[in-house]
């Protein structure tokens, strides 16, 4: 099998050309063409703010492209109605940055809501369903605790039980490894990769750890200043040469990437203070 | 010259602001009431709010009412016995309860109590992105989390105004009949004969029914209209409990001069 399928029904979603801004004078995307191919796990790095979070979003539907096409399941997104949007997003999980689990819910109660909300289902399979998510990222103990009693790593696993509860067709993770141990790093990954597998579907992982997402994932997009930097297959980015994507891999703070985001100079900066 | 022409401009400015902040209120009005449905079909989460908004009320409520029937009656009996007219205490403080503080007063203390409560919540849930977690989970927040709590506030308010004027009354008839010894038949039967069912308990529920409405209106609304922060979200409790209560003292004027004008 090839490394990567490009041909267009074998897309679970893509971005075409895609510039959004979310003031009309200032640009976060330019122009983003991204494949998202079934049953693969596609990463996207890059700095912190470069606009990763609001691909997700784009894709989501929950802010639309200026120019370019987004499209999933060959339907595209920013021309769908409310009805459509909404019928898309029932094939959709999505794991906020934040968590956001919901406050006024125990942590069973929050991976059931999908459930009760979308399906017909009788309480005892509910629970049955619920229960296997949790015991899925090692929860099953916490069931009836509230949500302020979890940890922040619990607090996000609970939130991935929660993001794929409707065995989703795609699943957006929005940085699920921040605030793991090791440990549960581990676990996530795996589970990340088992769920995509199992259920043939297709996922797409923001994500600055990239040791642990080398491992899992099938393709890399690296975004930078509201384009694509780098892309590649994980062997390919390993051995790459390219500038930016060994910034990237060793950390370092001098590169093509600057840590500091656009200002004037540092002395001119204290000049203009010390002079008013 | 140019100073009035700035002033002009800033007038203007506000009209068109808040013009324009009352048609988004509107808009949103007939979003909820068009995903109202789901609040009623599903009546559980209604009632979770009405407990929430309603039963955790009652005790600020019932307190309130009581001590103010209570003072009532002690400034009323005060004045009405200089002109001999002490037996019409009691047809003084139902009319008075019923008529203006039952309403208003009970509406100003549930803006306090719950309609702070809804926004901060509200609030809290957008800036911890919860609102956009269920939408991305293709559930609308209008239908799962605004109309269950607008229509658990609606139909509470009534309920609790009642209760506080029936508490008032209670306390007024605690400091005439129990405390001064006046007499009992004379306090009840004087109400009974000078409270009319249409305009004055009717009145009493339409005004509560409107002034629910206020509050909830402006909770709800103003909880989804938080900015995401936490100075957001106190900023817009605060406008919440002001522009509430500023709403409910002008719709009563309003209200009264229609309901009671010759009665
Ligand atoms: N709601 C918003 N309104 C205006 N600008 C926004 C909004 N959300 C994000 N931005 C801007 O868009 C840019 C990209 O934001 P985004 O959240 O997509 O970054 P990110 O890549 O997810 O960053 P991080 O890794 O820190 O989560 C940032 O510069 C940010 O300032
Ligand atoms: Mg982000």
């Amino acid at each position: 099998m090839s490394a990567t399928v490009t041909s267009s029904q074998d897309l679970v979603a893509s971005l075409t050309n895609v510039r959004f801004g979310y003031t009309p004078e200032q640009s976060v995307l330019d122009n983003i063409t991204m494949r998202f191919p079934r049953g693969k796990v596609v990463a996207i790095m890059g700095g912190s703010g470069c606009g990763k979070t609001t691909i997700l979003r784009l894709l989501g539907g929950e802010v639309h492209p200026n120019t370019g096409q987004v499209t999933v399941n060959d339907q595209s997104v920013p021309d769908l109605n409310k009805r459509a949007l909404y019928a898309m997003r029932r094939k959709l999980g999505y794991l906020s940055q934040f968590g956001a689990l919901f406050t006024d819910m125990s942590v069973y109660e929050n991976v059931a809501f999908p459930l009760c909300e979308h399906t017909d289902l009788s309480e005892s399979m509910i629970r049955d369903l619920v229960l296997m998510k949790l015991n899925a990222v090692g929860l099953r103990g916490a069931a009836s605790l509230r949500t302020n009693e979890l940890s922040g790593g619990m607090a996000r696993r609970v939130a991935l039980a929660r993001a794929v509860a409707l065995d989703p067709l795609l699943m957006l993770y929005d940085e699920p490894f921040t605030g793991l141990d090791p440990i549960a790093l581990g676990v996530v990954g795996q589970l990340i990769r088992r769920l995509n597998d199992a259920l043939r579907i297709s996922s797409v992982l923001v994500t600055h750890d990239i040791y642990q997402s080398l491992k899992i994932v099938d393709y890399v997009y690296f975004v930078g200043q509201g384009r694509i930097i780098a892309e590649g297959t994980p062997d390919e980015i390993r051995n790459t040469s390219d500038p930016f994507v060994r910034q990237f891999i060793n950390g370092e703070e001098d590169g093509p990437v600057p840590l500091h985001m656009k200002a004037p100079s540092l002395t001119q900066d204290f000049l203009a203070r010390s002079a008013s | 010259m140019n100073m009035a022409l700035n002033a002009l401009r800033r007038l203007g400015n506000a009209t068109l602001k808040t013009l324009v902040h009352l048609g988004f209120i509107c808009r949103f009005f007939f979003a909820v009431l068009r995903h109202s449905p789901a609040a009623f079909f599903r009546f559980p989460l209604t009632m979770r709010e009405i407990y929430f908004a309603g039963v955790l009320s009652l005790v600020i409520i019932l307190v309130s009412g009581l001590f103010i029937g209570m003072v009532l009656a002690l400034q009323g009996y005060d004045i009405l016995s200089t002109y001999g007219a002490s037996e019409s205490l009691g047809v003084l403080v139902a009319l008075a309860m019923l008529r203006e503080l039952g309403p208003v007063v009970a509406a100003l203390l549930f803006a306090g109590r719950a309609g702070s409560a809804i926004t901060a919540e509200i609030g809290l849930m957008k800036t911890t992105e919860q609102l956009l977690a269920m939408e991305m989970m293709a559930v609308d927040p209008l239908a799962r989390v605004a109309a269950p709590r607008f229509w658990g506030g609606v139909i509470s308010m009534p309920l609790l105004a009642a209760l506080f004027s029936t508490a008032a009354i209670f306390g007024a008839y605690l400091i005439a009949v129990q405390l001064i010894g006046m007499d009992n038949g004379a306090f009840w039967g004087n109400m009974q004969a000078a409270v009319d069912v249409r305009t004055d308990v009717m009145n009493s529920m339409v005004k509560s029914l409107v002034f629910g409405v206020i509050v909830t209106l402006t909770a709800v609304f103003e909880g989804f209209d938080t900015k995401p922060t936490a100075e957001g979200v106190s900023s817009a409790t605060t406008r919440t409990v002001v522009h509430a209560s500023l709403a409910i003292l002008a719709a009563d004027f309003i209200m009264t001069i229609f309901m009671f004008r010759g009665v």
